[in-house]
């Protein structure tokens, strides 16, 4: 049961990585770009509002950090606290929902 | 250096709450550090225990910390490892200490029969030898991680050992990966599942500690990543 | 007391610290960061006066700081997904050096930039 669950949290880690990759690569190059000359919400806007590119890309950014990030909190945690056992585990799905959450509303603020 | 130097030699003594004694030894050339802990046992103090056998780098018994880092002691000359005439020498990291520089070696091997570090035969003696390309890609795998002498260095390098008590550790799952190699073993699958998993290879975080350190110049980082490959593999085709 | 450990000085090992500190460090800032941008709708003038607070240089070199985590964790993740899933290279102090390297230019870029 936990060597399934360790196995396919692996699987899971390292095949929202690979679709991070890319995408990170990407949103750095926009970062570069778009600080030229400040930033301002109506900028932010007029870049990614009605573009379903644009909304496809950060969808699918979050629903890869969301599940990337809490499994590798989760192994930080484990290896670095005493705190582990199904506590942590449900602690760390609550923090995937919640960047899910919290993401999904700032891609459907912003497009 | 001169017949006259004097080597300050701290030696941990004591269990596990012990502390360091400092022993003065006379420096020569070509002395390794398995000479200095001898010529205190015999010379200064004979209840030192520590631990060695064949003295040339085969049998694995003499690991040991000095100056902070796993070494084979038998094959550590003094000149490489000392500084401004000073050691620092303990007992392997990672297993418990059971006197001076001595440690239980149990946990260690306990891991490598947990990771089914035994092969599995799929012939018997009365079936005609079995005829293994050598220069195959799994041979080849296999080859590169075959000489280890068990002597727990990289185990005692290993953070992830310190921080995971379960995680079987850089030497049993790379005995595990020459077994997973192995087209002569009847129970490949067997082996990966057994190192599947937080206590196995999905724990490793490539710190590069055990590869580092292997005295035999092994790579158990790389064998690791092969096991972290195969049981992805298996795991997404169902079998595993 | 207990013995020293010195096993830690080498390049592969800190760039497991890097890639330790820069994954913790990016977890805490995601929901923040997505909380700030969920303003754009509803609340585009709180987010117009947080956008105008990013201008102070202080804040900027922090948003640096976080350019170079993310671009040091990719990096670094690269390598990480090259060693677990492609055959092994020998020259992984090169490719550690180089993730450095990358992150130190993003960093620059983004100053270069905002300045």
């Amino acid at each position: 049961m936990t060597r399934r669950l360790e196995l396919w949290l692996f699987i899971l880690q390292r095949g929202s990585a690979m679709v991070l990759a890319p995408l990170v690569l990407a949103h750095l190059v926009t970062i570069v770009i778009a600080i030229r000359g400040g930033l301002s919400a109506d900028e932010i806007l007029s870049r990614t509002q009605g573009s379903v590119g644009w909304m496809l890309f950060y969808g699918m950014f979050v629903l890869a950090a969301a599940i990337h990030a809490p499994i590798g909190v989760r192994t930080v945690v484990r290896e670095m606290t005493a705190w582990r056992g199904r506590s942590l585990d449900v602690a760390a799905l609550l923090f995937g929902v919640v960047l899910l959450w919290l993401g999904f509303h700032a891609v459907g603020a912003v497009t | 250096m001169s017949e006259n130097d004097t080597l300050s030699v701290d030696i941990w003594r004591g269990g596990e709450d012990g502390s360091f004694q400092t022993f003065h030894v006379p420096q020569r050339d070509h002395q390794t550090i398995l000479d200095v802990v001898t010529y205190v046992q015999k010379k200064l103090d004979p209840a030192l225990a520590y631990r060695f056998a064949c003295r040339v780098g085969m049998c694995g018994s003499c690991a040991m910390t000095v100056n902070g880092e796993p070494r084979w002691t038998c094959r550590t000359h003094v000149s490489r490892v000392a500084r401004d005439g000073k050691l620092t020498i303990a007992p392997l990291r990672n297993m418990p200490v059971i006197r001076d520089l001595v440690t239980d070696m149990t946990p260690f091997f306990e891991k490598w029969r947990r990771a089914t570090g035994s092969f599995v035969p799929s012939a018997t003696r009365h079936d005609p030898m079995a005829s293994v390309d050598p220069a195959s890609a799994e041979r080849t795998a296999a080859d590169e991680g075959i000489e280890c002498i068990n002597c727990g260095i990289c185990y005692a390098a290993c953070d992830v050992v310190a921080w995971n008590l379960d995680y079987l550790g850089p030497a049993a799952l790379n005995r595990a990966w020459t077994l997973v190699n192995d087209e002569r073993d009847a129970d490949r699958t067997g082996h990966l599942r057994a190192v599947a998993g937080d206590a196995g290879c999905h724990a490793c975080h490539t710190h590069q500690s055990c590869s580092t350190y292997c005295p035999k110049a092994l790579n158990p980082t790389a064998a690791i990543a092969g096991l972290k490959r195969r049981t992805v593999e298996a795991a997404l085709k169902g079998g595993l | 007391m207990k013995p020293p450990v010195a096993t830690r000085g080498h390049p592969a090992y800190w760039a497991f610290v890097l890639h330790r500190i820069s994954g913790v460090g990016l977890a805490v800032f995601l929901p923040l960061h997505f909380y700030v941008l969920a303003m754009a709708v509803d609340e585009a003038a709180r987010l117009d006066r947080f956008l105008a607070w990013t201008e102070n240089p202080l804040v900027k070199l922090a948003e640096a700081g976080l350019v170079i985590l993310l671009a040091a964790h990719l990096a670094g993740g690269l390598r990480l997904l090259a060693v677990e899933f492609l055959p092994w290279r020998d020259r992984q102090k090169d490719y550690i050096a180089l993730g450095g390297g990358f992150a130190v230019v993003a960093g620059l870029f983004f100053l270069l930039g905002a300045f």
